[in-house]
């Protein structure tokens, strides 16, 4: 009853906010909307006892990511038209991946035969509470199976880093 | 010239433009600003953090104390001038009275002089107190200040004690001192000066080894010789690059051609060395004070001059070292008591002018620790 | 009785003490932090030779109260041009963040809201980064240039020194080997050693980091004084202003309970395990026993009668609080041990972080501010590098003592060398760089005297 509601109040704000995300016209409140999404989707990681999941959800995306995002949109001026970016095309392009997400979905939903809000295929998952302590699972999935995609990985990140030092140093010396 | 309006930058040749067009940020600093040091307010333009040209608009502060003089006797304009650089009035007092000395060819009994210069050393001190104490508190130390404050106290109950007030003292009259110094004035000055031997290391040791301070102010607002003498930079200021110009040495008046004292100079002329000298010249101001309450002569304190005071027409230009740099009285006599022209060479005012220079290329935040290390008054600079 | 309110009540029944210690904080946070305004301004004026606020109050002990119902009733300023939305939302959004983070803060072993969190101090950690949004946020809406600057600095700040401080945390959690604040705890009283000497490396770059993310003198850029007027805060005045002003000593609280806990045994009394040294756990008592008599007899020389009723009131305080210490003393054993446990653990643990912010505070009366290019260079040439190190040395000095069976203080003895000799050399290097970048800002400086303004 309680875990429900708790749920029904995360999933809710999430989608509201990220319906209020898409259709304001100030940036900053776009983004605000944008974190007040994340937050709700940390609570549901939360309520599922994701415990890392969460932290990291909130750590990553809402403390690091969206400061920066708020960090760029305060210092361009964004209410210049960016004809560049707008383009016929777009519209489209979003309506398709629209769909394609919405099929996707569907097609799951209706492959474990079940009316959403009733659970999902999560086959004989334990209550939440039995299992053993996530971070520690996660660190021995990361740090023992998928120590070499982990790896991979992060140097990939690193190359971003270094490639988007290079191209900024670049932009200023010109 | 209003060449930063908040809309047109013309100076500025147009930028490439990005595709989000970022541009330059034009920010108000005062009239109404915490560390503006009165009512100053310079129009910064911003390239992130960095400067990239200033203009200061004066003003504020305008009174017209010159041109009050033309409407006043002699005597009546003393203590005006008080209120210029009003955290030195003495040292303007000195310079005024001896400005109109000269005019009417008059000269203070010895122990006047001695008695003046010993009351203009405590007001440089105190005004370096206030100096330092402000300075630092730009800079984000808030201690330094109380300090200060406490010591500055100790000067003040002295002028107090000698001529009743405290800030605008009117200390000194035309032609000598107003009142015979104070049974205990030399005891006063001598502990003073005992007591503050160690407080102003106390001071230094807060500061001056401080690796934050240092970076603070190490090559922050760089004025060189050359600079500082084309802008008629002077004081503190000017002696922090390495020019050893000081009119107490130079062209001594009052008593200073008796006593032994040096002239710090700087090396770099940037504002840890202008703090540094000022440092120094406190700790050389204690010494004359200590050398002249050895030997106050006795004697007058008044030369002889009459009620009214009616110079010869004629000019003079007389001026003397403030706390803050060269202050210069010339004043045009017609022959009648009134002055007809009275023009002051306020120290503040010049200095300030290396304001643009220095703060160019330089953050925000070095902008606030600029205006401080020059030492304004702005009651000196609008007049 | 319908299925909500049965649900409600079950959900109460097992949650209250966990809901009474989340009403408790939100209660008393703010008046705890006023009065650390209070304790500050005391040192302050201790520390400049004056005497600070005497006037509200014996020894202005009602200042805070009398400063919090000014900023109650003071107009509502909201500039016109602000957004207002986000204007009215940023300094909520600081306050929540910051007692939200206290949910899983334990002061003391049972006084704690979110007690079998997984993450633990993670939480406390990543919660309280939510912060600076307020700070950014009010800064943008308020549409003016001061507040905008401070809110770029602070972002850029905080960012940088949640790197730091992740790292140096990073440092503790690997010798405790857990996340959860009482394992945390627990770990360091069988390991019979604060990990403040184990790792003082963690410690001292977590201090230092945790002053810059307080936005604490020397670091206090975003809103300094001299130059910023007050940095996002210029354009906020009444309660939205006292609501930053919260924030700002909640989030003290905050990192100084982390720290606490994580590298100064949180609520254990100095030498846990040493015997002989048993009659510590007497201090608390002792202690307000002391203050009680000071305020007693003070009180005969108060000027006036209020305020030597006051006095005598907080002597009482003091004595009921001393005795409910020295009824729950003998309980050591007993089936009240938790009443023992928790309030001595309390006391240690309120004890240290106090320390903690005094030596905020000293340092906030005693340093210059940074400049902005320093504090950046400080972080990323400097503590981030340190820290990183350090990490790596303890997780060598870990191994050495597990696997090598090499003494655990040796081996962190050898590490911390290690990473001090490697401090040494950064700070070298790094006292190069900087006159270099000096030199190099002064050479752009005169290619800016092109375009002259004058």
């Amino acid at each position: 009853m309680l875990d429900s509601f708790i749920f029904y109040f995360f999933a809710g704000m999430a989608v509201v906010s990220a319906a209020l995300m898409v259709t304001r016209r100030n940036a900053i409140h776009s983004a605000v909307f944008l974190i007040t999404t994340l937050l709700a989707t940390a609570g549901i990681f939360l309520q599922l006892r994701a415990e890392f999941l969460f932290i990291s959800q909130i750590i990553l995306y809402v403390g690091g990511i969206m400061v920066l995002f708020i960090f760029v949109i305060m210092l361009v001026r964004l209410d210049v038209p960016l004809p560049q970016i707008r383009s016929r095309t777009q519209k489209w392009i979003a309506l398709l991946v629209a769909l394609a997400v919405g099929v996707e979905a569907g097609v799951v939903l209706w492959l474990a035969r079940k009316v959403p809000g009733q659970g999902l295929l999560i086959p004989n998952a334990a209550p939440a509470d039995k299992l053993p302590p996530n971070t520690e699972e996660l660190a021995k999935g990361l740090f023992g199976m998928y120590l070499l995609p982990f790896e991979i990985a992060s140097v990939l990140l690193l190359v971003a880093m270094v490639g988007a030092v290079v191209m900024a140093k670049k932009r200023t010396d010109a | 010239m209003n060449i930063l309006a908040d809309t047109v930058h013309e100076n500025i040749a147009p930028k490439t433009e990005t595709l989000l067009g970022a541009d330059e940020l034009v920010i108000n600093m005062g009239p109404q600003h915490p560390s503006t040091h009165g009512v100053l307010r310079v129009k910064l333009k911003l390239d992130g953090e960095r400067v990239i040209g200033s203009e200061c608009v004066i003003g504020y502060l305008h009174r017209g104390v010159e041109k009050i003089a033309e409407n006043r006797t002699y005597q009546q304009f003393a203590p005006y001038v008080d209120r210029m650089d009003y955290v030195a009035a003495v040292s303007n007092g000195l310079g005024y009275c001896e400005a109109v000395e000269k005019l009417l060819v008059v000269e203070a009994p010895a122990r006047a002089r001695v008695i003046r210069t010993i009351l203009t050393e405590l007001q440089r001190i105190a005004s370096h107190l206030l100096w330092l104490g402000t300075h630092a508190l730009d800079i984000g130390a808030l201690t330094p200040l109380f300090y200060c404050m406490r010591e500055r106290e100790e000067i003040l109950k002295i002028f107090e004690k000698y001529c009743g007030a405290r800030l605008t003292t009117h200390a000194f009259r035309i032609g000598g001192l107003q009142y015979e110094a104070y049974d205990t004035l030399e005891k006063d000055v001598e502990r003073f000066c005992k007591d503050f031997e160690g407080r102003i290391q106390e001071y230094s040791d807060l500061l001056t080894g401080n690796s934050i301070w240092i970076g603070r102010t190490r090559n922050v607002g760089l004025l060189n010789s050359a600079d500082c003498i084309a802008l008629g930079a002077s004081g503190p200021v000017l002696r922090a690059s390495g020019v050893k110009w000081d009119l107490r040495k130079a062209m001594p008046y009052a008593a200073y051609d008796q006593y032994k004292f040096e002239i710090p100079v700087g090396t770099n002329g940037d504002t840890y060395d202008r703090y540094m000298v000022r440092i120094e010249e406190m700790r050389q101001s204690r010494l004359i004070c200590l050398q002249a309450i050895e030997n106050i002569p006795a004697g007058p304190i008044m030369a002889r001059v009459g009620k009214v005071l009616k110079p010869p027409a004629g000019e003079v230009y007389h001026a003397i070292e403030g706390p803050k740099g060269i202050l210069g009285y010339y004043i045009v006599s017609d022959g009648s008591t009134q002055p007809y022209r009275v023009r002051i060479r306020p120290p503040s005012f010049i200095n300030l002018q290396a304001l643009d220079k220095m703060i160019r290329g330089h953050l925000v935040t070095d902008v606030v620790a600029i205006i401080g290390t020059l030492d304004i008054v702005l009651g000196e600079v609008d007049r | 009785m319908s299925p909500t309110l049965h649900s409600i009540l079950a959900f109460v029944q097992t949650w209250w003490v966990e809901l009474l210690c989340a009403v408790l904080i939100v209660l008393v946070v703010p008046l705890v932090a006023g009065y650390i305004v209070l304790v500050e301004r005391k040192v302050m004026a201790d520390m400049q030779a004056r005497l600070g606020p005497m006037r509200v109050g014996p020894h202005g002990l009602l200042q805070p109260i009398a400063d919090a119902l000014k900023l109650l009733i003071k107009e509502d300023l909201i500039p016109d041009n602000a957004d207002q939305f986000i204007f009215w939302l940023a300094p909520v959004l600081s306050m929540t963040a910051a007692l939200t983070s206290m949910g899983a803060v334990a002061f003391g072993p049972w006084f704690q809201v979110a007690r079998d969190i997984n993450i633990g101090l993670l939480f406390v950690v990543g919660v309280s980064a939510l912060g600076p949004f307020g700070i950014v946020l009010g800064g943008w809406a308020s549409n003016n240039h001061y507040s905008i600057i401070g809110a770029l600095r602070s972002t850029a700040q905080l960012i940088s020194y949640e790197t730091t401080a992740g790292f140096a945390l990073v440092s503790g959690f690997l010798l405790a080997g857990t996340l959860n604040v009482r394992a945390i705890v627990e770990t360091q009283r069988t390991d019979q050693a604060w990990y403040v000497f184990l790792a003082p490396v963690g410690f001292v770059t977590y201090l230092i980091a945790s002053i810059a993310e307080t936005n604490r003198a020397p670091f206090d850029l975003p809103e300094a004084e001299s130059e910023l007027v007050a940095g996002y805060m210029t354009e906020y005045s009444g309660f939205r202003w006292s609501l930053y002003f919260l924030a700002e000593y909640a989030n003290m609280i905050v990192v100084a309970s982390v720290g606490t806990t994580l590298f100064l045994g949180g609520w254990l009394r100095p030498f846990p395990n040493v015997h002989w040294l048993g009659w510590l756990d007497a201090a608390p008592t002792l202690l307000l026993v002391a203050v009680g008599a000071y305020c007693v007899f003070r009180a005969g020389k108060q000027p006036a009668r209020v305020q030597s009723m006051f006095m005598w009131a907080v002597a009482f305080g003091c004595f009921v609080v001393a005795a409910i210490f020295a009824l729950a003393a003998p309980f050591r054993h007993l089936p009240l041990q938790f009443m023992h446990d928790g309030l001595y653990g309390a006391f240690w643990f309120l004890l240290k972080v106090s320390a903690y912010i005094y030596i905020f505070m000293w340092l906030r009366f005693t340093l210059p501010r940074f400049r902005f290019d320093q504090l950046m260079r400080l972080g990323w040439h400097i503590l981030i590098p340190l820290a990183l190190i350090n990490v790596v040395d303890v997780g060598i000095a870990l191994a050495l003592s597990s696997e090598f069976g090499v003494n655990r203080w040796l081996a962190m003895a050898i590490t911390t060398g290690a990473t001090i000799g490697a401090a040494m050399l950064l700070l070298r290097w790094n006292d190069k760089h900087a006159a270099a970048a000096s030199a190099a800002l002064l050479a752009d400086s005169s290619v800016a005297e092109g375009t002259h303004a004058g």
